[in-house]
């Protein structure tokens, strides 16, 4: 009698947690989600445009292999994005909420806009560009050490700290806009040094997409080696794992903290630079256009992996630039991107459930266990 | 000398969707979600009372006959529907499957900022209407009125009449939310559930409901900011992006009022007024002087949480387990 009644009250479903999945099994899972997320996605499309939904995946795959010159862009698009990924990747190994990417990033466009401008008369062509690497570097690394710091004094919550400098940061840039306009009273700065090129990246091998695009495959490498194979990298580890292990340990918890954090904070202002003396040769308040928040999004994604991130990257880049075409040729606004973007993010959010945890049923039966992925 | 009469009402105006959207995410965060996504909400909030309206509007066959209890009730149920789907995918992601909080909301955000720009852009095209906007004056007069007698009364009336009935409602459910928290038996165990989700568990409360029930509904309050912006202080203009960055305005009140619903009254209204110190401030033709003021309420919130961290007063931190997903099963 007693099991009967027991039973009645148990829940219909049941989670435990997972051991370690086998990497395939987990990624199996993680595609599963992204491609569930196109169909819901091109169903959404075909209710918004009622054409056929071959007709939207073949648009979506043309918007990055359309042309070579859209290949160029989406794979410069993605060496940006995994950019920033990177540097906040070494925060989040640490538990620390970098969400200020975007705030470090633009930073680090307006110092090297700053050099460009101010140094082209003064300095030649090649030392303005040393000052953009210095400054640009300096002044992410700075953004990133404020709320590292008091993060590590008074444990101060990074993850609104860090949101806010973003606003700072775009404040500080609309100012400068102001101040360095041209033409004047126009609010924005146009190109810079548009007839000199002084503090324009050079091009690699003739190819203006390339030096960005390999910088980036650099640092990849370079993170992964640092976050897996250095003692700092294992220090970060630790100090994610537990706060307390770590001083048990004799690790530095506040030197590990703010030593990441400058690190992220300068990869970003990294990204700045490449923004700002790579690619656009300019300096706006939405310069880094929300790349700082996607980054966030790339990263937990890649489960902080470096070289998962190359994929995860371009993943979005490679859904926006489609959604977008989409949105043009079937005359339909260019937000709908964002919305694709953020229906395929909650496939990919909620497909790490089944990843983490296992799904038990109620049993009807004393029978077998009847478990579902 | 400074005027105080023009200053006031509009830094109130400016205030009151920053008021709603942080008394919603108070609610939320002291259930231990931290809902990056309110900036989306807000934005769902805003054009689902677009879209509301406009069908409105659009089924009159002359402006004439509308009829002020429908006019007021379709946008305000629409935007409270637009707003509760939000809370609940936020919801379902991070309370049910458990997802990062901080991804979630990111991604809430995108996508509730997409929806906003793409279902506005696709009824400017359905108004066929020159300018890049939507034009619902007629439903935003209902939302606007004033109480009649507010015009005679001077200065008073205009300080403390003039508003629409959404100002007054956001400032009843701040001080309903804070009395709520502070002083029933349902606000000590969602902060319960906030502080230490294990504890209250042991205790019998249920935690998901209590977070779903807090997050959803933080999630309509904030949605109503978004609608006090477009139908009253916009006069019923929707115009992409038009809301800006008030969302994430409204997250850094809720850290400045240190979790205090009651004291986001006072402190939006102080916000609003940072938020347009700028045009009040006599800077001549300087104008980049003033996008340095608009930093203001960043700094002052930055300011507020490196203080409130350093005198380390258990009462003024953010509620213990923010951020964090609650499986029972784990140790």
């Amino acid at each position: 009698m007693t099991t009967n009644e027991v039973r009645k009250k148990e829940p219909l479903i049941h989670i435990t947690k997972r051991g370690q999945l086998v990497w395939y099994r987990a990624w199996g899972i993680r595609i599963g989600a992204v491609l569930l997320a196109l169909i819901v996605s091109a169903l959404i499309s075909v209710i918004m445009t009622g054409k056929n939904p071959f007709e939207i995946y073949a648009t979506i795959f043309q918007g990055t292999f359309g042309t070579t010159r859209k290949l160029w862009i989406a794979l410069q698009d993605s060496a940006l994005l995994l950019c920033i990924s990177l540097a906040v990747t070494p925060a989040f190994r640490m538990k620390f909420w970098n969400v200020g990417g975007e705030g470090q990033a633009l930073i680090g466009c307006f110092a090297s806009a700053a050099c460009m401008i101010l140094l082209k008369d003064v300095l030649p062509h090649w030392a303005v560009i040393v000052c953009m690497v210095l400054a640009s570097l300096l002044a992410g690394a700075v953004w990133g050490f404020i709320p590292a710091f008091f993060k590590a004094k008074w444990n101060t919550n990074e993850t609104l700290f860090t949101l806010m400098m973003n606003y700072v940061a775009t404040q500080i840039v609309a100012f400068f806009c102001v101040i360095w306009e041209s033409p004047k009273g126009s609010g924005q700065i146009g190109v810079i040094n548009l007839n000199t090129g002084i503090g324009w990246l050079p091009d690699l091998f003739g190819n203006k997409y390339l030096l960005c695009i390999s910088v980036v495959l650099l640092l990849c490498a370079f993170m992964y080696f640092y976050l897996s194979n250095s003692k700092h990298g294992y220090e970060i580890s630790v100090v994610g794992e537990s706060e307390k292990t770590a001083h048990y340990v004799g690790i530095k918890v506040e030197k590990v903290i703010i030593r990441t954090m400058c690190l992220s904070g300068a990869l970003c202002g990294l990204a700045g630079l490449l923004l700002t003396g790579g690619v656009n040769h300019t300096l706006t308040t939405t310069l880094v256009s929300g790349r700082g928040f996607t980054a966030v999004m790339v990263s937990w994604m890649a489960k902080f992996n470096p070289i998962f991130m190359i994929l995860t990257s371009f993943l979005i880049v490679f859904l926006s630039r489609g959604a977008s075409d989409v949105a043009s040729k079937m005359s339909l606004n260019t937000s709908f991107s964002d919305i694709l973007t953020g229906i395929i993010l909650f496939f990919i959010i909620g497909s790490e459930f089944f990843i983490t945890y296992k799904v038990h049923f109620r049993k009807k039966h004393t029978g077998e266990e009847i478990a579902h992925v | 000398m400074f005027d105080f009469v023009s200053f006031i009402p509009r830094a109130v105006v400016q205030g009151i969707p920053l008021l709603f959207g942080s008394t919603g995410e108070t609610l939320t965060e002291k259930s231990g979600n931290l809902n990056l996504g309110i900036p989306g909400v807000m934005y769902v909030g805003g054009i689902s009372g677009v879209i509301g309206a406009f069908f409105y509007e659009q089924s009159l066959s002359s402006k004439a006959d509308i009829n002020g209890f429908l006019a007021i009730c379709i946008p305000l149920v629409c935007c409270l529907i637009g707003s509760l789907l939000m809370g609940l995918i936020y919801c379902f992601l991070t309370v049910t499957l458990r997802a990062n909080q901080n991804v979630t909301g990111l991604a809430l955000t995108t996508f509730g900022i997409g929806i906003g720009n793409f279902f506005g852009g696709s009824l400017i095209r359905l108004s066929q209407s020159d300018v890049p906007s939507i034009a619902l004056s007629a439903t935003s007069a209902f939302y606007h009125r004033s109480l009649p007698f507010a015009d005679k009364l001077g200065w008073f009336g205009k300080v403390f009449l003039s508003y629409g009935f959404l100002a007054y409602l956001a400032v009843i459910i701040a001080l309903i939310t804070a009395y709520v928290l502070r002083h029933t038996r349902v606000g000590l165990h969602l902060r319960a559930v906030g502080e230490s989700p294990a504890t209250a568990d042991t205790a019998g409360i249920n935690v998901n409901r209590y977070k779903y029930v807090a997050t959803c509904v933080g999630s309509m309050i904030a949605g109503l900011g978004g609608l006090y912006y477009v139908m009253d202080y916009a006069s019923g203009v929707w115009s992409n992006n038009a809301f800006g960055d008030r969302g994430w305005l409204a997250i850094a009140l809720v850290i400045f009022t240190l979790w205090r619903p009651n004291v986001g009254v006072l402190a939006s209204f102080l916000f609003g007024g940072l938020y347009i110190l700028h045009m009040y401030i006599p800077s001549g033709l300087n104008l980049a002087v003033k996008e340095l003021y608009k930093m203001l309420p960043y700094v002052v919130t930055i300011i507020v949480l490196v203080f409130s961290s350093i005198r380390n007063k258990r009462e003024k931190q953010p509620p213990q387990s923010l951020g964090t997903a609650y499986f029972r099963e784990e140790r």
